[in-house]
């Protein structure tokens, strides 16, 4: 198993040797240590791996992963897993900004809390986070699940389009165009194979509300406007 | 005969012209604001205030058909491993595949590969039309990140990261219902038919310092071989200039009040934003006072219609023009064999700017397949590419007449200002003096 310390080992190296491994690669299992809140860790990954890092991280951490499976012994800054395509992003401690922002696909579970803005502009990522999330999270939300076990802050999926939200504590207040929806049987089942894949057991996927866009703001109204303020 | 109360000759107002009152009429109709495509319509200084004045006695011109002229350009110099070289100073600016048709974005690779140059593609990610056609193409990076993945950065020759355009400083995209099909959605991750809106701020970053970590990130992806381009509209280019090449940029694009855009409001079109003209100087200035001129390469775009245009901008210090507008009028867009089709529309050829709508005879700025199938790609191509061949000779003909032997030797002695105005914005001498406004006491 190759172990790169980025105490020895400057940045572009590291995601260099990442990019250069291929689906048939043997080299399936890698850790990377001292990571001293670097930032651009393991970004653009794109083969089927497993990278384990042990230590906090800074921005952009496995940023546009495909494919591979990355877990953070720590917590991460802003921007974890933006645009992921694939794969999956496991971290144990908590998320500053923008969590999964943008992300197309893959799994994103974070251990902890995650700050504001996680899963903004999500476009089919899956989000579990098992704590809290901050303010504005899931903002203009295309696509994909975010699943929360503790509480969201204000203004939860603000002007959001088809993402599935999922809350199973308070929220704080809800964005314009989001409201609460019934969790149909279909619902609970997609929150309990998400919380399966997360690892989380304690929390049963009845437990979590359901929501989603009006559709109110799809097309401009001049009578909604007030909404768009 | 008898003059006894004689009539006036009816007088209109000139602050509310007719098209003030239209306008007046028409949101009192509706309750809602106008949207419209393209830049702003008013009149603002520009280009045509300035000039060149030629060689003769103390200048020494080349011949203007036998001596060399090089138009070539090298964008990205500063960090990337394959910068871009281009044949030519004129770029394509980034316009989208949703507002622009298939067939108007393959048509565009098409004219900037014969003719040497990156076209780019815009808010939606890349098609594969525009991709297959463009030997060199620039890869935005928008707020809204639609169609945004790894796999097409990949494929980018360049990544233009946009804060924003001329048109709407400070604004987002806009892209109606109408023109989101089965296709547009899909690369958007959008449902079908819904009004479309694109962010003015970017998901994941804010302000420099971050933006800084954010281009680590994009670098770090492509293994550092993409110049980075930042794109902005003209609002402060003294400031953003500077923070672009803070953020470390390769390329910074810079792009006035007169640059298009697919939709926005016409009030913030019109009234929010500076001339191209006005941003130029500003942004050479910052990058002069960070030693940074001709290492961080600069677009200018905005107005960009002839030859005379390109090599003012390059006099004035940009590296290289960007054209979007002119692009799509040498594709066909607005042209006069279309009137009757205009005339259906409640406008006239030239006048043309409801591109949000999808209903454009010329095939251009629609995805509606009828009208896209008006649009011949090879032809509309092999035009563009004509034009931009008329565009470089035209600035080497005036590059040779001030004496210069490459297009990027141009320079701000060459030129003087018809207006104090256009004088004190480029920071040129008003004609037939040595006053430079706003720099010189009288």
């Amino acid at each position: 198993m190759p172990t790169v310390d980025l105490a020895a080992t400057d940045l572009r190296a590291l995601n260099q040797a990442l990019h250069q491994l291929s689906a048939g690669t043997n080299e399936t299992q890698w850790e990377i240590v001292n990571p001293r809140g670097s930032h651009a860790v393991a970004v653009g990954v794109n083969a089927p791996v497993d990278i384990t890092i042990r230590g906090s991280l800074g921005y952009y951490c496995a940023g546009m992963n495909r494919q591979a499976k990355v877990t953070v012994h720590g917590s991460v800054g802003p921007g974890v897993a933006e645009n992921m395509m694939s794969g999956e992003v496991v971290v144990k401690g908590d998320a500053s900004q923008y969590a999964g922002a943008t992300g197309h696909g893959g799994l994103l579970v974070i251990e902890g809390n995650a700050s504001s803005r996680c899963g903004i502009s999500m476009k089919g990522i899956d989000i579990v986070v098992k704590g809290n999330i901050g303010h504005m999270s899931a903002f203009m939300a295309q696509a994909g699940n975010l699943v929360v076990c503790g509480d969201a802050g204000d203004a939860l999926g603000d002007s959001i389009y088809e993402a599935r939200l999922f809350v199973r504590g308070k929220v704080k207040s809800l964005g314009a165009d989001c409201i609460e929806k019934p969790m149909r049987p279909e619902h609970i089942e997609i929150v309990g194979k998400l919380l399966a894949r997360a690892g989380i057991t304690d929390v049963k996927a009845e437990e979590f509300k359901r929501y989603g866009s009006a559709r109110k703001l799809y097309t401009f109204n001049v009578d909604h406007a007030d909404a768009y303020g | 005969m008898s003059y006894t109360n004689p009539p006036t000759t009816p007088r209109k107002s000139h602050t509310f012209d007719d098209y003030t009152l239209s306008e007046i009429r028409r949101a009192a109709t509706t309750g809602i604001y106008d949207i419209r495509g393209a830049g702003a319509k008013r009149r603002v200084p520009h280009f045509d205030d300035l000039l060149f004045l030629g060689a003769s006695m103390s200048r020494y011109p080349l011949e203007g058909y036998r001596e060399r002229c090089d138009t070539d350009v090298v964008l990205g110099s500063r960090y990337a491993k394959k910068p871009l070289h281009l044949k030519i100073p004129i770029t394509i600016a980034g316009m989208s595949f949703g507002s622009l048709s298939a067939n108007a974005k393959e048509a565009l690779g098409r004219g900037a590969t014969i003719a040497g140059t990156s076209t780019t593609t815009g808010d939606g990610g890349m098609s594969t039309e525009e991709r297959g056609q463009s030997q060199t193409l620039v890869y935005q990076y928008l707020p809204s990140r639609y169609g945004m993945n790894p796999e097409d950065l990949l494929k980018a020759d360049a990544i233009e990261i946009v804060i924003g355009q001329g048109a709407k400083p400070g604004g987002g995209g806009m892209l109606l219902g109408q023109k989101i099909t089965d296709r547009v959605a899909e690369m958007r991750t959008l449902p079908k038919g819904i009004d479309q809106r694109s962010a003015s701020r970017h998901p994941d970053w804010t302000g420099p310092d971050d933006l800084e970590i954010k281009i680590l990130e994009l670098r770090e992806i492509t293994d550092w071989q993409k110049p980075i381009f930042i794109k902005v509209g003209g609002a402060r280019p003294y400031y953003d200039v500077a923070l672009a090449v803070k953020s470390g940029a390769d390329v910074v694009v810079l792009d006035g009040m007169q640059g298009g855009t697919a939709a926005t409001q016409e009030v913030f079109i019109e009234h929010v934003g500076m001339p191209t003209l006005a941003c130029i100087r500003p942004a050479v200035q910052a990058l002069q006072d960070l030693g940074m001129h001709r290492k961080v390469q600069l677009i200018v775009s905005g107005g960009i219609r002839n030859g005379a245009d390109v090599a003012k901008a390059l006099a004035l210090g940009a590296d290289a023009v960007s054209i979007g507008t002119a692009a799509l009028v040498a594709l066909g867009d607005n042209d006069p064999l279309r009137e009757a089709d205009y005339q259906k529309l409640g406008t006239t050829a030239g006048a043309y700017d409801d591109w949000h709508e999808g209903k454009d005879p010329a095939g251009i700025t629609t995805q509606d397949p009828d009208l896209m199938a008006r649009l011949d790609p090879v032809l509309a191509g092999r035009r563009l590419a004509n034009y931009l061949k008329v565009m470089t000779l035209e600035a080497q003909t005036i590059a040779r007449a001030c004496g210069h032997n490459h297009v990027h030797n141009l320079e701000p002695e060459d030129l003087c200002a018809l207006t104090l105005e256009a004088a004190a914005m480029a920071r040129v001498p008003l004609a037939g003096t040595d006053w430079i406004p706003g720099r010189d006491r009288l």
